[in-house]
């Protein structure tokens, strides 16, 4: 079974085709990566395979299961994880809160209206290991906002992890953290298992590129090239688009 | 030392008619528990949802009209509370499908015209509501044969719905659905990528917020034992938004001290202030400039401040050597 599958997917803005007809798929426990200059329609594409934005065309299969018309919310449900490119945390809380919420997403127990949530101690003592993971265990009743960029970016990595996604799609995990955090990143992505397929955004091609199994590059709303890292980065058209030769 | 605060503030209001002089003052402190009932539940929608209700008199007063029709139909007084209180529910359900089609300016606006079509009904829908010469009750509620005619019981018995109510919201804010719903508010878009359903959420929190508001407004009208269109108009939704917004959203304590505010402005200084509509906007105007947050918040930041500046007077200085 292919874990995420996708066929024909294409969306406009108006007159801006942002994803022209993308074929992609990625096989249980791959690592593939997604490469492309700013505005060939990436995040656009995690997106739509999250469902906050609808195709215009195309079908998408996660696990067999055909996901194009669900519901953003039952996607999560159905094994689907993100990073946002964009750090998207509850700056208000503790890095604590802020996991457990990820894990109360997916219990039933969020639509309880009387326990105390903080009291709640199976979900409070998972949130401290998926914390711990990630090497954070020690800053989790720290507030978020007092806490570094870097640190936050684990805080993502743990929030979508806390959700034992079976696809975790990454985007640009590495934007914007130091040589030292990218190695520390790094680690804890090579770190993930194997059940756990994940599909990355990333420019940063020194740390990326050994993560990934395959790489797809994208242009302009296509998927251009797709293959083994060697066989992507001898490619010609990747050579034009990617490294400007 | 929060518990000693909090029992003995319990205490002080369990003790108003020993201390209150009068009935007078006992019965503003009926409607400062009023309310506060009604400005803590518009604050779970203001506070934890992120979703200002400029309607939320309509509920209060579908509450109130609901109660005021059964008696004059003939139902008892709890059969006209139960009424009153799934009126209010079946109404706030419908404000809420409409409504939660949208977010911030645009829910505003929706609740604005949806309490503008009650109050426009109890206005003018005179073979129910009587139009604007309102609605009145012979007679107070009961209950276990504990008559509520006299000041003093009617303040007991607000009291001790006042305490259930807070509670209630206490429970509610801080439970996992409590915490989902902050979520909706600080991140809806995250919240629905973590699998949330965040209109589900927002909609259950609109029905929490209804209820309690609905309460309130029979409690209201109990006082009084009237209601006219005067309580779904808009200037009663401002006035309990304000109540919230000067006390501190987001807080418990908050729309208690904000509605202690606003009623203590309109029923006490309005008798030596003749401009105390005035003196009120120039309070809220203090507020915004100098504690934006509200008067909870704000008062709390303030302490601790003095007291970390008092902590480093209080330490020794450093040997100058």
């Amino acid at each position: 079974m292919t874990a995420l599958e996708l066929q024909g997917l294409a969306k406009a803005f108006g007159g801006l085709q942002v994803t022209r007809s993308i074929d992609l798929r990625v096989e249980p426990g791959e690592r593939r990566l997604i490469i492309g200059q700013n505005g060939a329609g990436k995040t656009t594409l995690f997106n739509l395979i999250m469902g906050e934005i609808r195709p215009d065309r195309g079908t998408m299969v996660l696990f067999g299961t055909d996901i194009t018309t669900t519901p953003p919310r039952r996607r999560a449900h159905l094994g689907l994880a993100r990073t946002y490119q964009i750090i998207t945390l509850f700056p208000k809380d503790t890095l604590l809160h802020n996991v457990a919420l990820s894990l109360l997403a997916l219990s039933p127990l969020r639509w309880n209206p009387w326990l105390r949530f903080e009291r709640h101690e199976p979900l409070q003592q998972q949130a401290r290991e998926a914390l711990a993971a990630v090497g954070l265990g020690h800053l989790a009743e720290r507030p978020l906002a007092q806490t570094s960029y870097g640190e936050r970016r684990r805080v993502e990595i743990a929030m979508a992890l806390a959700q034992k996604p079976r696809l975790l799609l990454l985007d640009e995990p590495f934007a914007g953290l130091s040589i030292d955090e990218r190695r520390d990143v790094q680690a804890l992505l090579f770190a993930i298992p194997r059940d756990v397929t994940m599909v990355m955004i990333e420019h940063d091609m020194d740390v990326a590129l050994d993560l990934a199994d395959r790489i797809s590059l994208m242009h302009f709303g296509e998927m251009v090239v797709d293959g083994t890292r060697s066989e992507v980065v001898a490619h010609r058209r990747t050579k034009e688009i990617y490294l400007g030769e | 030392m929060k518990r000693a605060a909090q029992g003995l503030a319990l205490l002080a209001l369990a003790t108003v008619p020993l201390w209150a002089g009068g009935s007078f003052y006992v019965n503003i402190m009926s409607q400062v528990l009023i309310s506060a009932i009604f400005a803590a539940a518009l604050d779970v929608l203001v506070g934890y949802a992120g979703l200002i209700s400029l309607g939320h008199a309509g509920l209060f007063g579908v509450a109130a009209y609901g109660a005021a029709i059964a008696l004059g139909a003939g139902i008892g007084h709890f059969g006209a509370i139960a009424i009153a209180l799934v009126a209010a529910l079946v109404v706030t359900a419908i404000f809420a499908v409409l409504a939660l089609r949208t977010t911030g300016i645009g829910f505003i606006m929706i609740t604005l015209a949806l309490g503008q079509i009650l109050w426009g009904l109890a206005y003018r829908w005179i073979d129910l509501t009587n139009g604007d010469n309102g609605l009145s009750a012979a007679s107070r509620p009961a209950p276990f044969g504990l008559s509520l005619a006299s000041a003093d019981s009617f303040y007991f018995a607000t009291l001790i719905l006042f305490c259930i109510a807070i509670a209630a919201i206490a429970i509610f804010t801080r439970s996992p659905f409590g915490a989902s719903l902050r979520g909706t508010r600080d991140q809806p878009r995250r919240m629905t990528a973590l699998g949330y359903d965040v209109w589900a959420i927002r909609f259950f929190a609109c029905l929490f917020s209804g209820f309690w508001s609905g309460v309130a407004g029979i409690l209201f009208f109990y006082y009084n034992q009237f209601v006219s269109p005067h309580a779904l108009a808009l200037s009663a939704s401002a006035e309990v938004l304000l109540m919230v917004i000067a006390g501190g959203s987001g807080t418990l304590l908050g729309p208690i001290v904000g509605a202690a505010l606003v009623v203590a402005m309109k029923n006490v200084a309005s008798a030596y202030i003749e401009r105390w509509n005035f003196t009120l906007g120039a309070i809220f105007v203090l507020i915004v400039l100098f504690m934006p947050e509200g008067l909870v918040p704000g008062t709390a930041r303030l302490l601790r401040r003095g007291s970390i500046a008092l902590r480093r007077g209080a330490a020794p200085a450093e040997n100058p050597r």
